[in-house]
């Protein structure tokens, strides 16, 4: 465990050092901030809070951004390692393959929610200082905050995969992007190209619920847009989640389960490699 | 699980090959080191001495044979707590550029358990006391160098590989390097270093492991060496002046004169021709008043055995 930590506390220090984490906290911290006050508009005398709405806008931003932080933070942490020649040594020490993976991973996944409950929740905190929002919309954007952390644990879990499997730092860049573009862009793309071209004929209510659920950046938009009625008011699509049977605990599994995958398989390849 | 036999061996490798695809880097290798020995692999850059290193430190798995360090395979996951005992310091080392020397040495520490009190210590040893603050980006390489030998003696290692330790070094620095490992050695440390330096390391090892193309072409002390090496032995006359010719004659047609000048032969003879032509050469009477015997220096022999034939 103290091994864990000591590794964990490398990547916390690092982050900290190189202002990364700074510079995550200003960006969440000032989107919110921006996405709030542009929310609040509009809404007037409106039944939605301004919370909610915030949690809407959020929400949808952070399908983009958290995801890149997150690639960002991660696609260099093995591939950077091999290419400098520090993991050879590291691993000469008494750790193990796993734990260099899970110390890491606990060290990014550290920064990422340091820099998304200092920036979103001190956005949070300004805005309830302005204005107040309901209860509800107080656990909205709590739950956003956890699903963000989840969202981005994933992409760290992911760019941990990349990384371990290219063979150089450029490679892992440009696969790291590649990746987000499938994930955050393409997929939905392809996915709402397929229903319109399809017309309801082989893509059933059943499919499509499948479909989105499997996409990690859809589990995520689902759970923030319509488990509290808030919020899915405002995001315009009340009871689609329930409809289509999906569960709040449901689409935090599956996110969970994309989380552990790339994370057993980044192990998998790494117990393989030959430094 | 120790072999009986195998107990008072540290390394102990046994047929070891290992391929990269169809390149065959190391070929049919057999080593063993006992405890408190101080091995030196020399050869070639490419003759294997570093993919031998990374086998025997668990980084890499042999295509076939097996290793054995400290009693157990070192790329077993069982082997990790071994190697609280290893210290390695590889080639060109490279460190976290963003930290400190000292949180360097303090994050490796940590790993193998050890409190910062230790660090400071070895800081000093090494002469960094006064850079332990600068980041390790600014260092120059002798100081990096430094720095990856407090890491590698951290926790007073049993067993230690250093892969080209003093490249880089300035011949001060080399000096107080050696230094530092006749120290470990004297604890009672095992160690394997790999060397270009041939005229550095002749004086510490035990033993020397010649490699080249990833083949053990020789292996043993430097008497061995030079015994299995079969060089001559090279003999240096001072003679009066003008008696250099008539001395060369009365040496006789079988010795093997190899110059004559006004006052100094030189002549060469095997090991075993030694004593009976030295015995001559004092029956030779008062024209010869100095002589000095000169053994082949290890690049001799290591140069022999790198062409397969003698110089």
């Amino acid at each position: 465990m103290t091994l864990l930590w000591t590794l964990a506390l490398k990547e916390l220090r690092d982050g900290l050092r190189n202002r990364w984490i700074a510079a995550a906290i200003i960006l969440l911290g000032a989107l919110a901030l921006a996405l709030s006050l542009l929310g609040a508009a509009p809404t007037g005398s409106v039944r939605v809070s301004n919370l909610d709405i915030t949690v809407v806008s959020l929400a949808s931003l952070s399908v983009y951004l958290i995801p890149l932080i997150a690639l960002m933070l991660s696609f260099d942490a093995l591939v950077g390692e091999f290419e400098r020649g520090t993991m050879m040594l590291l691993l000469t020490y008494p750790v193990s393959r796993w734990q260099v993976i899970i110390g890491k991973f606990i060290g990014h996944v550290l920064i990422l929610a340091i820099a998304i409950f200092a920036g979103y929740g001190g956005a949070f905190v300004i805005m309830s200082i302005f204005a107040g929002g309901g209860t509800e919309g107080w656990q909205a954007y709590g739950m956003m905050m956890f699903s963000s952390l989840v969202l981005g644990a994933i992409f760290i879990a992911l760019g941990y995969l990349v990384s371990v499997l290219v063979k150089e730092r450029a490679t892992a860049a440009g696969t790291a992007i590649g990746l987000w573009l499938v994930f955050v862009v393409l997929y939905d793309l392809l996915l709402f190209g397929a229903l319109l071209l399809d017309k309801e004929q082989m893509i059933g209510q059943q499919l499509f619920s499948v479909l989105m659920l499997i996409s990690p950046t859809d589990s995520y938009r689902i759970f923030n847009l319509s488990m509290f009625e808030g919020v899915s008011q405002a995001a315009g699509i009340a009871g689609i989640a329930s409809e289509a049977g999906m569960s709040g605990a449901l689409l935090i599994s599956v996110m969970l389960l994309w989380v552990i995958v790339p994370l057993l398989a980044t192990l998998l390849f790494f117990q393989r490699r030959e430094l | 699980m120790v072999n009986s036999n195998t107990t008072s061996n540290v390394i102990s490798l046994q047929a070891v090959s290992k391929q990269y695809g169809t390149e065959t880097v190391l070929c049919n290798i057999n080593l063993k080191v006992r405890s408190g020995e101080c091995v030196v692999l020399v050869g070639h850059n490419g003759a294997g001495k570093t993919s031998l290193m990374k086998l025997m430190l668990g980084l890499t798995q042999p295509t076939s044979g097996t290793v054995e360090i400290l009693g157990g395979n070192p790329a077993f996951s069982a082997a990790v707590a071994q190697r609280m005992a290893l210290g390695y310091l590889p080639e060109n080392v490279v460190f976290y550029e963003a930290m400190t020397g000292f949180e360097v040495l303090t994050f490796y520490a940590r790993l193998k358990g050890l409190s910062g009190v230790e660090c400071k210590n070895l800081l000093a040893l090494v002469g960094l006391d006064s850079a332990a603050k600068r980041k390790v980006g600014t260092y120059s390489k002798g100081m990096r160098q430094r720095l990856g030998l407090a890491q590698a003696m951290l926790g007073n290692p049993q067993l230690l590989f250093l892969d080209e330790p003093t490249t880089g070094l300035d011949p001060v620095l080399r000096q107080h390097f050696y230094e530092l490992i006749d120290r470990l050695h004297k604890g009672g440390t095992t160690s394997v270093i790999s060397s270009h330096a041939l005229n550095e390391v002749e004086a510490r090892a035990n033993r020397f492991v010649i490699m080249k193309t990833g083949v053990i072409v020789a292996c043993g002390t430097l008497d061995e060496l030079y015994q299995q090496a079969a060089l001559p032995v090279r003999l240096q006359l001072s003679v009066t002046p003008g008696k250099a010719t008539g001395v060369a004659e009365r040496l006789g047609a079988e010795v093997n004169i190899d110059r004559v000048n006004n006052q100094s032969i030189s002549l060469s003879c095997l090991k075993e021709e030694k004593m009976p032509l030295i015995r001559h050469i004092s029956s030779l009477g008062e024209a010869v008043h100095d002589m000095q015997i000169m053994p082949p220096r290890l690049d001799e022999i290591y140069n022999h055995f790198m062409n397969g034939e003698p110089l």
